[in-house]
């Protein structure tokens, strides 16, 4: 199965209520009027595109009383087009090298959205592709929070370094990347405590193991990846803006994508902020996180079958 | 909590502002506005249209009353509508007759179940004297019993759970368990799950049917965006909810979700997680919310803060030194640390009417607190008994041995004489002893009518900030001024300790002479207001 069949089957939902919504709205040779058009930026609405939706189906509406934009496919070509012009270039987003020795990543993100299991998806991912990982779990803070990361490196077979609940989480970061260094693992995934963004103590935490990192080793963390939950909403957007202000985020993992969320903040996300999309997050089990492809991934959200 | 709802909100009432009337026109014009602001928010679609119209006829079917502005008219509207959309007030969880009452928490991964288990299961028990057992059922994500295991430990709260028993067997037993240990409400934690996951729904449902709970609640994540209708739609018909608690409020949530989600299933919001710590659990209310988002504050809701954390004495002790005009820095160092208590900084100025909006911009940091506590320990006793003997010397030692500078200890010292000084003030007016009077009475005991209640903790507030009362929630008071309480005014009133923490946009130290005056007015509409106000 290629990457855009099963993307398009992950995205079931979200596929199913944009695109079977847009054959909905002109089932039964309705023609193009405001009527439509209103109906139309509903729809996109809920797919949490925020004020995106607006400003597309204002486009549509000035087009189609041009004349250029007239039926379902040219409203469909024209919804492909601006939603890809949103996202950044193809080979900006997606899976990366990672060549650095030891590549430090440090995984970032608001409580709940996903950070730990999208770790171990990295790093079972990672692993597979015969890399060395080590795994940090620097939330210290969470109860258990080091126990789930225990149980999924186990599952993966990679290693994990580990301290007390409590101890300092920039420690255990310290620690993990000395341990790759003497070891010689090749990618570091450090998973770290959920905060919410406006709490601005624990994002000078976050500096703080971003500093401690850097000043053991020149260049880490290398890589600072803001896992987002897909089912959020327009607040997505501010997350990732404070996120990406304190700690320089460099891609972003969007978790969650498997329920009916659209992920609509994602356009959002990369057009407003220039963060690419790395993975995308589509179920349960380990091997469900796929690079991101912008192309597919629209095609995905406005494919028919 | 929900800053850009209420600044958008803000500038839709802004736009009615100086208007004589209210004309088709300008109604149009705000209603506009209020939509944007709700779409901005995440509030479903189809609501956000709904409400709209709910606001449109209580707008055009008002009678014009004389002497209220048109923009407090449309505040009010919103208000009204507001409340109802999220109403009822007060709601509380259901009690079995015979025990143990069963709670079943659901919700979708990452939603904050876990952890809010928890936090209802403190709250039950040091709020309503019950005996919680936690029982674990979440057996899909790693390490989830051993979380809620963790936090039973911590809370010295029971948790039960058996390995290789399928999730409804495990709450089968719980309840059963809790009968045998005397527990008389169980909290059953299960595993997150999607809305579309049929399967996993079905276990859900399975586990309601071998459990009978008496409270099914869906724990919701403020921050989803549309899909928090869908989903919460679902659960609801699988599992016939009976209410709703929203997580992760101290974030910036637009409200969208909070708005919407009552009218959407039916079922009210019971409580609200508002921190990363286990007793950041708050009890829901409609007309308090809706004040929130429209920033007109939510002093009820401080007052009963207060109620909790500082013993009526201690503020009674407080209230009559201010009274009686023989405050000392002893005095000023004590309610600061009885203020600090409500809360960090930011969560408390949030409630204060007028300053919704101002979130963002006051930039509260609960160290530059820490600072000014050092300085008052950095002096002897006798010095905070008798600031009058602290010469140059003293103040330099003072500021070393906070490792400030000097100037630190000025501007502490001068905000401390403008402090006593609108004191005295008060007393002249005699405006004190009558406030310390109804205070007494009120500030910290039964809570009254709205409008006593903002005046009695202004003034206890007003004191603690240097006696600038925080601007009135009456209609439009606070809200309509949106617009213009984001100006320097509604610091202003945050008067002498804001100065000292310096954290707003407004300039260090601004004369506190200016300030007194405007104070004095706001004083006296404040009592006015009493008269007046006092709609519950």
């Amino acid at each position: 199965m290629g990457l855009f069949d099963r993307l398009k089957n992950r995205l079931t939902r979200t596929r199913s209520a944009l695109s079977d919504g847009i054959a909905g709205l002109f089932s039964g040779g309705r023609a193009m009027d405001d009527t439509l058009l209103a109906e139309l930026e509903e729809l996109l609405y809920t797919s949490d595109l925020g004020l995106l939706a607006t400003e597309i189906v204002e486009d549509l509406s000035r087009r189609h009383r041009r004349g250029e934009v007239r039926g379902e496919d040219d409203v469909r070509a024209s919804l492909r087009a601006t939603l890809l012009d949103r996202l950044p270039a193809k080979e900006e987003c997606g899976e990366i090298t990672l060549d650095a020795s030891p590549t430090v990543i440090l995984v970032v993100g608001v409580n709940g959205s996903g950070k730990t299991t999208s770790i171990a998806k990295l790093a079972h991912r990672f692993h597979t592709q015969g890399r060395q990982v080590l795994v940090g779990a620097c939330d210290t803070f969470r109860a258990a929070a080091a126990d789930q990361l225990e149980i999924w490196a186990d599952r993966s077979d990679v290693q994990i370094v580990r301290k007390d609940e409590g101890a300092d989480p920039a420690a255990v970061a310290f620690e993990a990347l000395e341990t790759a260094d003497v070891l010689g693992y090749d990618i570091v995934l450090l998973d770290t405590a959920g905060r919410l963004h406006t709490q601005k103590n624990l994002m000078d935490e976050l500096k703080k193991i971003h500093r401690v990192l850097g000043k053991k080793k020149e260049g880490a963390p290398h890589e600072v990846w803001l896992v987002i939950d897909g089912t959020n909403g327009q607040n997505a957007i501010q997350q990732a803006k404070l996120f990406t202000a304190a700690v320089e985020v460099t891609g972003v993992i969007v978790a969650k994508l498997d329920g009916t969320a659209k992920g609509g903040a994602v356009f959002a996300i990369t057009h407003e902020l220039g963060l690419p999309v790395r993975y995308i997050g589509t179920g349960e089990s380990l091997e469900l996180l796929e690079p991101f492809d912008p192309e597919a991934f629209v095609d995905a959200v406005l494919a028919t079958d | 909590m929900f800053e850009s709802l209420t600044q958008r909100f803000s500038s839709a009432f802004a736009s009615l502002q100086g208007k004589k009337e209210l004309t088709d026109d300008n109604i149009e014009e705000g209603l506009r506005e209020v939509r944007a602001a709700l779409l901005e928010a995440d509030v479903h679609f189809q609501l956000a249209r709904e409400f709209v119209e709910n606001v449109r006829q209580r707008v055009v079917g008002q009678a014009v009353v004389p002497g209220v502005a048109p923009t407090e008219q449309f505040v009010h509207a919103v208000h009204a509508a507001l409340v109802e959309l999220m109403g009822p007030e007060d709601s509380a969880l259901e009690v079995a007759k015979s025990p143990p009452t069963v709670i079943l928490m659901a919700g979708l991964q990452g939603a904050g179940k876990t952890t809010t288990t928890a936090k209802l299961a403190r709250f039950l028990r040091d709020k309503h004297g019950r005996r919680p057992l936690l029982v674990a059922a979440d057996i899909k994500r790693p390490a989830a019993v051993e979380q809620l295991t963790v936090l039973g430990r911590k809370l010295d709260v029971p948790v039960f759970h058996e390995e290789g028993l399928t999730a409804p067997e495990v709450c089968a037993r719980g309840v059963a368990q809790a009968k045998a240990r005397g527990c008389d409400v169980v909290l059953l934690d299960t595993a997150g799950r999607l809305h579309i996951d049929d399967e996993l729904m079905e276990e859900l449902a399975e586990i309601a049917g071998r459990t009978n709970p008496h409270n099914q609640v869906l724990v919701v994540d403020a921050m989803t965006g549309q899909d928090a209708i869908r989903s919460a739609q679902v659960f609801h018909d699988r599992l016939n909810l009976t209410g709703v608690i929203l997580t992760k409020m101290d974030g910036d949530a637009r409200g969208g979700a909070a708005v919407s989600l009552k009218a959407v299933t039916g079922c009210p919001i019971l409580f609200l997680g508002t921190g990363e710590k286990i007793e950041d659990l708050d009890a829901f209310h409609a007309e308090r919310m809706a004040g929130r988002i429209l920033g007109m504050g939510d002093v009820v809701g401080l007052v009963e803060e207060a109620q909790e954390k500082i013993s009526e004495t201690e503020a009674q002790a407080a209230y009559e030194k201010m009274v009686l005009g023989s405050f000392t820095l002893e005095d000023m160092l004590a309610q600061i640390r009885m203020f600090r208590r409500l809360g960090p900084m930011k969560k408390v100025l949030g409630m204060l009417p007028g300053m919704g909006g101002l979130m963002d911009q006051v930039d509260v940091d609960d160290r530059k607190m820490n600072r000014l506590e050092a300085l008052f320990t950095s002096m002897t006793p006798r010095e905070r008994l008798h600031p009058e003997v602290l010469d140059m010397s003293r103040r330099r030692r003072i500021a070393r041995g906070s490792g400030q500078e000097s100037s630190a200890v000025n501007e502490l010292l001068k905000s401390f004489k403008a402090m006593k000084q609108v004191m005295k003030q008060m007393n002249k007016m005699g405006l004190g002893a009558k406030l310390g009077a109804k205070a007494k009475k009120n500030t910290l005991k039964g809570l009254s009518k709205d409008g006593e209640l903002a005046a009695d903790s202004g003034g206890l507030l007003g004191g603690l900030f240097g006696g600038g009362g925080p601007k009135l929630p009456g209609f439009g008071g606070g809200a309509a001024g949106g617009a213009g309480s984001a100006g320097p005014g509604g610091l202003g009133g945050l008067g002498g300790l804001g100065d000292m923490l310096g954290g707003g946009p407004r300039p260090m130290g601004s004369s506190a002479t200016r300030k007194s005056g405007s104070k004095r007015k706001q004083k006296q509409k404040r009592k006015k207001g009493r008269k007046g106000g006092g709609k519950r």
